[in-house]
């Protein structure tokens, strides 16, 4: 489903990732981890096309995101095409970003509406159902001013599903929310990955919700994959002595 | 001189609505104009093609560092010759509009730099057309944080509109001037203008005021 082939990115001087490779099978649940500024949010932001790769390649559904076929060349990829790729990915924040000037129902329906062409009663029937799933009924009406961090979150949850992507990718979601609401977005999560066939990519500080919702763990330094595999394994029996550091690290933290 | 409240209460009714009528109409079509041009300007200097983008920002800029009062008399004065023929009100609320549009495109353009960047980036990850992107996301939040400052501009314009009488436009300055020179006296009429501009002028400011604080929190 997701597909990086020696992925380099860098911001000026700076290198984030190196020649990068992995793959993610359709359906899986795969969570990123490893140290502050070892270039996990990158991965998830190039996905979402929030930046652009300086070299090698990303596909997603075997769609390339940075170039396209125009005849028998290839050239970089124009809005139409990032539009179509966009399409099957979806993105949560940790700062949730709804949009304050919406209530909820319409920061729910909005892209449905505008992107898919979706008629708007169809979308607000959707987005009921959606509001109901993250137990948030009767929120419909509310401004996201009006909301805890945690309800915020599950609106923006619900905001994702809504377009129906194959892919989701959530950025350390729950690390801006008071530590109390926590586990509720924690769970919800849980049950949407368990319920659904969702490709799911995950960057959280949480090794419990790693352990939790994932299939397999990837343990980055330095923009580098330094180990690759279930949970069990990496929270159990770590090969690498950098990854012993850094759950030593979370764990005394 | 004596106050002479007979007087002042004989020309009154006059002053309020002839001559207030002229200058809340300059006032409010300047206003209307300056709002709309200036998201335009705001808009097109936003424009990633450089052959828009300049020259716009340099008419603007053209704008903002020649009187008003020269901007009048071009337009009054010379654009007739180009076969453009307005009313004298008229022009002087182009006039008006188009001098303050200078300034209302950069509280738009500041507006709209104050969006967060999350909610560009949530618009990408929602996949909104850029033009959705702009008219229900982005410009609501601009417009919403331009409000006060847009608000001192109406004020603005409400004070600067006796400039006007330059163009032949008789607002309530220009109509209290003329009271007060066929009768030699100036006193009356000249208070009452003023007051007019004090007693609409602060409740004004207080209001934006307000409307500030409320949109701080
Ligand atoms: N737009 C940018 N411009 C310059 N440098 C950037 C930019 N975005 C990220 N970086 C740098 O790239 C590196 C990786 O950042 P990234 O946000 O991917 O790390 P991370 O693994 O998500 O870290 P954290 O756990 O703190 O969120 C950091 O050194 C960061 O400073
Ligand atoms: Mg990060």
């Amino acid at each position: 489903m997701i597909q990086f082939d020696k992925v380099v990115k860098r911001f000026g001087d700076v290198t984030v990732l190196r020649e990068l490779d992995f793959h993610v099978k359709p359906a899986e649940r795969v969570t990123l981890i490893g140290p502050s500024g070892s270039g996990k949010t990158t991965i998830l932001r190039l996905l979402m096309t929030l930046e652009r790769v300086t070299s090698g390649t990303i596909e997603v559904d075997g769609q390339c995101l940075s170039h396209m076929k125009r005849g028998d060349r290839t050239v970089p990829a124009d809005e139409k095409h990032l539009r179509q790729v966009r399409k099957k990915i979806g993105m949560v924040f940790q700062q949730f970003n709804l949009f304050p000037n919406m209530n909820v129902l319409r920061n729910i329906t909005e892209a449905p509406v505008r992107a898919l062409g979706v008629p708007r009663e169809q979308a607000e029937e959707k987005a009921r159902e959606l509001l109901e799933m993250v137990e948030l009924s009767d929120k419909a009406l509310a401004h996201p001013s009006q909301l805890s961090g945690g309800q915020q979150q599950r609106v923006a949850i619900a905001r994702a599903l809504a377009m129906e992507p194959e892919v989701l990718l959530l950025d350390e979601v729950t690390s801006a929310l008071d530590p109390e609401l926590v586990s509720g977005v924690q769970s919800l999560l849980r049950d949407i990955a368990r319920s659904s066939n969702l490709t799911l990519l995950c960057v959280t500080h949480e090794m419990n919700f790693a352990r939790d919702i994932s299939h397999r763990v990837l343990m980055f330094d330095q923009g580098q994959i330094v180990e690759d595999g279930p949970p069990e394994q990496i929270f159990n029996e770590p090969e690498q002595q950098r990854t012993r550091d850094f759950l030593q690290a979370v764990l005394d933290a | 001189m004596i106050w002479d409240w007979n007087w002042a209460l004989e020309i009154l009714p006059q002053l309020l609505t002839q001559g207030l009528l002229v200058t809340v109409q300059a006032t409010l079509g300047g206003a209307v104009l300056a709002f709309a041009l200036g998201l335009v300007v705001a808009l097109l200097r936003r424009s990633r093609r450089a052959y828009i983008s300049r020259p716009v920002g340099a008419v603007m800029e053209f704008i903002r560092s020649t009187p008003l009062l020269v901007q009048l008399f071009v337009l009054y004065y010379v654009l007739p010759d180009f076969g453009f023929k307005m009313t004298a009100l008229t022009t002087g609320i182009i006039g008006l509009g188009v001098h303050y549009a200078a300034y209302t495109s950069e509280v738009y353009r500041a507006g709209i730099d104050g969006v967060p960047k999350g909610q560009w980036e949530a618009a990408i990850a929602l996949n909104m057309p850029r033009p959705y992107t702009w008219i229900s996301i982005v410009l609501p939040q601009a417009v919403r944080r331009a409000l006060p400052a847009l608000g001192n501009y109406v004020v603005a314009i409400f004070k600067e509109s006796p400039q006007l009488s330059v163009i032949t436009v008789v607002d309530v300055v220009g109509l209290a001037r003329g009271v007060g020179s066929e009768s030699f006296r100036y006193l009356e009429p000249m208070t009452i203008a003023g007051l007019f501009f004090l007693l609409i002028a602060i409740p004004a400011s207080m209001l934006i005021r307000r409307m500030e604080r409320r949109l701080d929190t």
